[in-house]
């Protein structure tokens, strides 16, 4: 089956100042599956998720080339209105950040009231909450902090509000980093389920979390992007040595 | 060796705690000699009547500051309204967007305007009201206050601003958030109870000036619901009674320090109290 990929990108380099940090990365996403990037630190990861939905344009000094292509449609085209690309392309962070001076509730809703939504947010936030796996535990205390939660449902906290903004992709930016095993292995298990809805984009430091959650895997180093394929592949015959090398832990 | 190392850690350690507390002190006395001087020389001269009638003439009995509470409530009102917004969002421009020359340039006035003198404040409303109007008013004075504010709240908000984690702008931005609208909405509401706080700081110090009013608002014997009028102030009104060569008028001027006191006190606590209030709503 060869559906078209949800998202294309075409000789994509990025900067920050002088600094060139990600060189002609040329990659197919596939729809509705897990992509999970992987590499050692600081070989542009992160940029690359951030060039997706044109966040990494928001540091000052950083700029980029290339195509980045939605649906066929280039990201990067003239007219295009990052605002709205982003409400079709969700992101996830490292660090659980929910709006500290919000509720649970309000923070789920915080993207569709503050883009002017007026329809059923009651009904939109439990949705979002059982997608994101958190509803059970939080449903008698929405009006509650949301700092009162702990760090894994502040981070299924964070996916419930990205969800709210109904996104054709997410973003997940190294999302259980900073999680303990028992919080990453939930936020693992709710990652099967969004990618009957999803596309993910994953970044992760922590290669059995590739092996274990996604179907695609690229492996970027220093830059560039050394190998993409069926994450099987990747990690038990890839084609290029470096990858290899990464993958049963020589380097990195 | 070990032991008298030991020994001479505790001892300095004890001295610098003594030392500490005693620069509080040191620091507390002015304030707390301050709070005692004008309580116990104000209460005698505060009735009822002192709150809500006119000034006497000297030698009459009674008569109070209500006018003067009016005039300083409607001037500071005045300040807030055309100083709060202007001050509180030039900061959020410098925080957000104050990385170039033009940024630079209106953090470097801010700074330098925020130490000029009240005075010289006054004379520049007065300039650009006084003259104009060609009469004394509350309006003029009220400006004033607010020239005086904006600055200072500017730097501070700038801070403030500076101070939430980028990581919240990204939250607000990665969901399709315009940049203003992450900056008014989520960003300021974070930094909501430090600005409160400014807010209070540069409303206490505008209601506390005598300076920039002597030549803008100048002062009222009377009653004054007109903007374009002189009005009286408690400041001005203090400075009259406490220059007079009357005994009577002294006491005045100490129950009206008072009463400005009180003033600054409960507006403080009532704000605090509000914000209490706002963020109960929110349960931790």
């Amino acid at each position: 089956m060869t559906a078209p990929p949800k998202v294309k990108v075409e000789k994509l380099q990025a900067y920050f100042g002088n600094r060139h940090v990600l060189r002609d990365v040329t990659i197919d996403v596939p729809p509705l599956s897990i992509t999970s990037v992987i590499g050692p630190s600081g070989c542009g990861k992160s940029t690359f998720l951030r060039c997706l939905n044109r966040m990494h344009e928001l540091v000052p000094g950083a700029r980029s080339e290339g195509r980045v292509l939605l649906d066929g449609e280039n990201l990067y085209e003239r007219g295009v209105d990052p605002v709205h690309l982003r409400r079709r392309v969700g992101m996830v962070f490292q660090r659980p950040n929910p709006f500290p001076t919000m509720s649970i509730y309000d923070n789920v809703a915080a993207g569709l009231k503050l883009n002017g939504f007026r329809g059923d947010l009651d009904e939109t936030v439990e949705r979002c909450l059982i997608q994101a796996a958190l509803w059970e535990e939080v449903k008698d205390r929405l009006r509650h902090s949301a700092l009162s939660l702990s760090g894994g449902q502040q981070q299924r906290l964070c996916i419930a509000r990205a969800l709210a903004v109904e996104p054709e992709v997410l973003l997940m930016d190294e999302p259980a980093s900073a999680l303990d095993p028992v919080a990453t292995a939930k936020i693992e298990e709710l990652m099967h389920e969004l990618k009957e809805r999803y596309t993910i984009v994953i970044v992760t430091h922590n290669m059995q979390q590739a092996a274990r959650v996604s179907d695609h895997t690229a492996f970027f180093y220093l830059g560039e992007l050394v190998e993409t394929g069926p994450t099987e592949k990747i990690f038990t015959n890839p084609d290029e040595q470096r990858t290899e090398d990464y993958v049963t832990g020589k380097f990195g | 060796m070990i032991l008298r190392s030991h020994l001479v850690r505790t001892f300095v350690n004890h001295a610098v705690t003594v030392l500490c507390g005693l620069m509080v002190l040191l620091a507390l006395f002015p304030l707390g000699s301050l709070l005692w001087l004008v309580v116990s020389k104000g209460v005698p001269g505060l009735t009822f009547a002192f709150f809500t009638s006119l000034p006497t003439p000297v030698g009459e009995a009674g008569g109070g500051v209500g006018n003067a509470i009016l005039g300083t409530a409607s001037m500071v009102a005045l300040a807030c309204l055309v100083g709060l917004p202007i001050g509180i969002g030039a900061g959020v421009f410098l925080a957000e967007r104050g990385d170039h020359a033009f940024g630079r340039t209106v953090r470097f006035t801010a700074e330098v305007f925020s130490g000029v003198p009240s005075i010289v404040i006054g004379i520049v409303a007065y300039g650009l009201v006084v003259l104009p109007m060609r009469r004394f008013s509350g309006l003029a004075g009220g400006l004033a206050l607010a020239l005086l504010m904006i600055p200072s709240l500017a730097r501070t908000t700038e801070e403030l601003v500076r101070l939430v984690p980028v990581s919240l702008r990204e939250a607000s931005l990665a969901l399709g958030i315009a940049q203003w609208k992450t900056s008014l909405r989520i960003v300021l509401r974070t930094a909501a109870g430090g600005l409160l706080t400014a807010a209070l700081l540069a409303i206490a110090r505008a209601a506390g000036e005598t300076a920039p009013l002597l030549f803008t608002a100048l002062n009222n014997q009377y009653w004054n619901f007109r903007p374009d009028q002189p009005t009286a102030s408690l400041t001005v009104q203090i400075f009259n009674y406490a220059i007079s060569p009357y005994e009577d008028w002294h006491q005045k001027a100490w129950s009206a320090a008072l009463v400005l006191l009180l003033l600054v006190g409960l507006l403080n606590l009532a704000a605090r109290y509000a914000l209490r209030k706002s963020a109960a709503g929110v349960r931790t």
